[in-house]
């Protein structure tokens, strides 16, 4: 079950916490994959400690015209083929909506949204040809919840919900599905940080008791990825310890 | 009949699943094969990799019959 050999994946933000996680996951299931990552020495040194023939290709998601390069660079660097889009790649840029300056709002919006939708559209080309594609998208519980000091980041969350609905009624009968995987509190960099204090408050929220791991993602973007996923379309996976039930 | 011709009918073929000869140079895609909007951005995509031509967004929308698709390939081809 869910054997990836033979495909080939394209991961955005793959250098960071839950990105690398997810990558891992998917090499696992013998996936060969395109990283990308807007830190070109963060993501060389993924790339050589992932192992395999996987290939790095770097792009800043800020910058539209390096998101519309990326596809095919991607596509060619892997062979020829695309079966697996995966737009995990996201930024925070934190403010209360009275002081959120418009470049907070547009940075967001850019990298997590509108890129996702240029890198979904160039690669809906040839899975459509191969009459094959998964294409999943990294959401956020907050998405469905809304955060107070994330409006930027809510909205893109559940925009990138609503294009991949969208997308997924367009593309369904040539055999690409468009997910999105959902997570809650995921243990990380940001997440090891916090206080005591507000640790215990925020486990307090979730049934499990615990926070999550990027393992727990790599394994939702895997089941969606797979062949065996293919009549599972539009729809989001929430991987968060039962903190929201939507 | 043209060549631009032949290879466009056999393309609109083998793409639509449609009978050769319901394929006649008046047929619309939409309404005499079949074709919806997805198969016509598919044969648009087939169409430019067949002739090595580029056939813009707001030229595909103009082309709504395999006589359309036969002209704009024949004035864009090298």
């Amino acid at each position: 079950m869910f054997d990836l050999t033979g495909m080939t994946a394209l991961v955005t933000g793959a250098s960071g916490g839950i990105g690398s996680a997810i990558a891992r996951a998917l090499a696992r299931q013998g996936a060969r994959l395109a990283l990308s990552g807007s830190n070109a020495e963060k993501l060389t040194a993924f790339r050589a400690e992932l192992g395999g023939d996987h290939v790095a290709v770097p792009a800043d998601l800020s910058d539209p015209v390096a998101v519309d390069n990326l596809v095919p660079a991607a596509v060619e660097a892997l062979g020829g083929k695309l079966d697996i889009l995966v737009n995990n790649a996201g930024v925070t840029r934190d403010n209360l909506v009275m002081r959120m300056k418009d470049e907070e709002w547009d940075q967001v919006i850019r990298v997590n949204l509108e890129a996702a939708f240029r890198l979904a559209r160039a690669a809906a080309r040839p899975m459509m040809k191969a009459r094959f594609g998964r294409i999943v998208s990294i959401t956020s519980v907050v998405g469905q919840t809304g955060n107070p000091g994330q409006a930027n980041y809510a909205a893109s969350k559940a925009g990138l919900v609503g294009m991949s609905k969208a997308l997924a009624q367009e593309l369904a009968s040539r055999g690409i599905t468009v997910n999105c995987v959902a997570p809650g509190f995921i243990r990380s960099a940001m997440t090891d940080v916090l206080p005591d204090a507000q640790k215990q408050a925020l486990l307090a929220r979730i049934p499990a008791g615990d926070l999550g791991s990027g393992e727990d993602i790599g394994a939702a973007v895997v089941y969606l990825s797979s062949k065996e996923a293919g009549y599972v379309t539009g729809q989001t996976l929430h991987v968060n310890g039962g903190m929201a039930m939507v | 009949m043209s060549e631009t011709a032949d290879r466009v009918k056999k393309i609109v073929v083998e793409h639509l699943g449609v009978e050769a000869d319901k394929v006649t140079e008046d047929a619309s895609f939409i309404d005499d094969l079949g074709a919806d909007s997805l198969d016509i951005v598919e044969l648009v995509m087939a169409f430019e990799e067949e002739f090595g031509v580029e056939i813009p967004d707001d030229a595909a929308e103009k082309i709504t019959t395999v006589k359309d698709a036969i002209t704009y390939i024949d004035e864009h081809k090298g």
